[in-house]
């Protein structure tokens, strides 16, 4: 098997595993800022376990998409994150599978979620649908316009070259690459509903969006469900790392020494934003359903932004 | 001038666009108050890094300038100001902030489309530099446009006038004395129309300016 081949399965079984374990440790730091004691890290994989072994149990009138949709989910998500380099670059599946392609799998699994949600027919779901389309429709031209940028930038879609090339020396800093952090911030805090815009730990009625639309799973489906929502929150996560932060990440062909490197790299990247993230977040208070478009626009805006700057700049090649 | 430099330059002057967008953006006083603030020593810095760059000493003073008198003076004066007016609530905007982000947005375009061909026999760093120069600008043009509220109008025309700094530092040359005189006609400027908000406000109770369309008989 060529090494490549090898990388990337690594890679996909790395992502999956290491998920719920993210979620732990950002739940962790959490509840220390808050001087709770906190659940083991260990935590999200028992829940998974447990679960899985509960009876799950389908409302009557729920259809085949209902049962169906949290495995198409986690299938769309979990591939999305196969594909973003964690600790090496130079994935076989990089040339046909681009930055845009992530994009538009988890635009898939986002429409999945919603249609599931609507599905059973109770009020929750429709509000959670409805509200989490409201968001799509503006995160998702925020995120292909950070990515655009970034894509003008380093002269690919391919997240191994764009990675590979930021590594490069001679690229400085740049304020269309400082607009698309921001702007690719924004819109992971908004996509897996973090604090100003839904809190994935209470079920209030008023402000829910995720947990509204999930709110009729149970047993394995919502197993299935919970990791996937871990696995998005790894992808966000490594794409800012591998984007921004690329020192340390194995180039295609390194010695087992650097891969080795790379993976100890990542994890500690990985770590890094997750104690930025929930600093972030306990920071600030929740906002209103009806201004987090306004907090997404400016994402979009500086997006758009950052790619019309690039006009100007001087973009060594 | 190393690659650094230039970018660390092009950040600063980058970063002064993207605070003319959070001004545009900001809709309470004090904290429209503070993002000023903000600007003026985001200005300072470019200033004196391009003071650093240029090997050019009169431009620290300029820096100096725009620290003392953009970033200090004026925000308290017009914070007094406002707390005697009594006028720390929202203000109201001529236009929501979705289309005035946009039409900013169409301005910063707009600035780069027009300064890129005319600018060509230029290096890269004084287009960009002239660039974001004339977007702070129209940013601050725009400003003026969009909202009712004279004090906003006020730091409206203030973070026009920080554009106008950026762009005579970009270009090399620009005579001290020029700047120290426009550094005080912004002040002076300042305090007549510190002075006028007073004598709006007795006149018609309040400062926002539709009330002197009213008077003069243009209202809809």
């Amino acid at each position: 098997m060529r090494p490549g081949w090898l990388t990337q399965l690594l890679q996909a079984a790395l992502v999956l595993a290491l998920a719920p374990l993210l979620s732990g440790v950002t739940r962790r730091i959490r509840a220390r800022l808050l001087r709770r004691r906190g659940s083991p890290l260990l935590q999200p994989y028992r829940d998974l376990l447990k679960l899985i072994r509960k009876e799950a149990v389908v409302a009557d009138n729920a259809s085949w998409l209902f049962r169906v949709a949290p495995y198409l989910i986690l299938g769309a998500t979990w591939a999305a994150a196969a594909l973003v380099p964690t600790f090496a670059t130079g994935l076989p599946f990089s040339a046909a599978a681009d930055i845009i392609v992530i994009v538009a799998l988890l635009g898939t699994a986002r429409f999945l979620l919603a249609l599931a949600g609507l599905d059973v027919g109770t009020s929750f779901g429709g509000i959670g649908a409805s509200r989490e389309m409201l968001f799509a429709s503006l995160a998702e031209p925020a995120m292909l316009m950070a990515v655009f940028t970034l894509s003008v930038f380093a002269g690919s879609t391919e997240l191994s070259s764009i990675s590979a090339y930021m590594q490069t020396a001679g690229v400085g800093i740049n304020i269309s690459l400082a607009l698309a952090l921001v702007a690719l911030i924004i819109v992971s805090i908004a996509e897996n509903g973090r604090i100003p815009v839904d809190n994935p730990a209470t079920h209030l009625e008023l402000t829910m969006v995720h947990e509204a639309m999930v709110l009729e799973y149970s047993g394995r489906h919502l197993a299935v469900i919970e990791l996937a929502a871990a696995v998005k929150l790894l992808l966000y996560l490594s794409l800012i790392a591998c984007v921004f932060t690329p020192w340390g990440t194995a180039i295609a062909g390194a010695g087992v020494l650097h891969y080795a490197i790379g993976l100890a790299a990542y994890v500690l990247k990985l770590a890094l934003l997750a104690l930025l993230l929930t600093l972030f977040e306990t920071a600030i208070a929740k906002m209103r359903v009806f201004r987090v478009p306004e907090f997404l626009g400016i994402a979009l805006m500086l997006g758009l932004l950052g790619t019309i700057l690039l006009f100007v700049s001087r973009v060594p090649r | 001038m190393s690659a650094l430099d230039s970018d660390i330059a092009h950040l600063l002057a980058g970063s002064m666009v993207l605070v003319s967008f959070m001004l545009l953006y900001q809709d309470r006083m004090f904290a429209l108050l503070n993002v000023f603030a903000l600007q003026a020593y985001v200005l300072a810095f470019s200033v004196a890094w391009q003071a650093y760059l240029q090997r050019a000493p009169h431009l620290y003073i300029t820096a100096l300038i725009a620290l003392l008198f953009k970033g200090i003076i004026i925000p308290v004066a017009l914070r007094r100001i406002i707390v005697r007016l009594g006028i720390h609530r929202t203000i109201e905007q001529a236009l929501s902030i979705g289309p005035t982000m946009l039409f900013g947005i169409a301005l910063v375009g707009l600035s780069i489309i027009v300064m890129l061909p005319v600018t060509q026999s230029q290096g890269a760093f004084v287009r960009e530099d002239l660039a974001f120069a004339l977007s702070v600008v129209l940013l601050g043009f725009l400003m003026m446009v969009t909202r009712r509220n004279a004090v906003s109008q006020v730091i409206g025309f203030m973070s026009l006038e920080n554009g106008l700094v950026l762009a005579a530092t970009g270009a090399r040359g620009m005579p001290l004395v020029v700047e120290i005189s426009v550094g005080f006609s912004v002040l002076i400027a300042f305090i007549v129309i510190g002075i006028f908000l007073f004598r709006i406000r007795e006149r018609f109770d309040t400062v926002d300016l539709q009330a002197l369309d009213m008077s003069r008989g243009e209202a809809t």
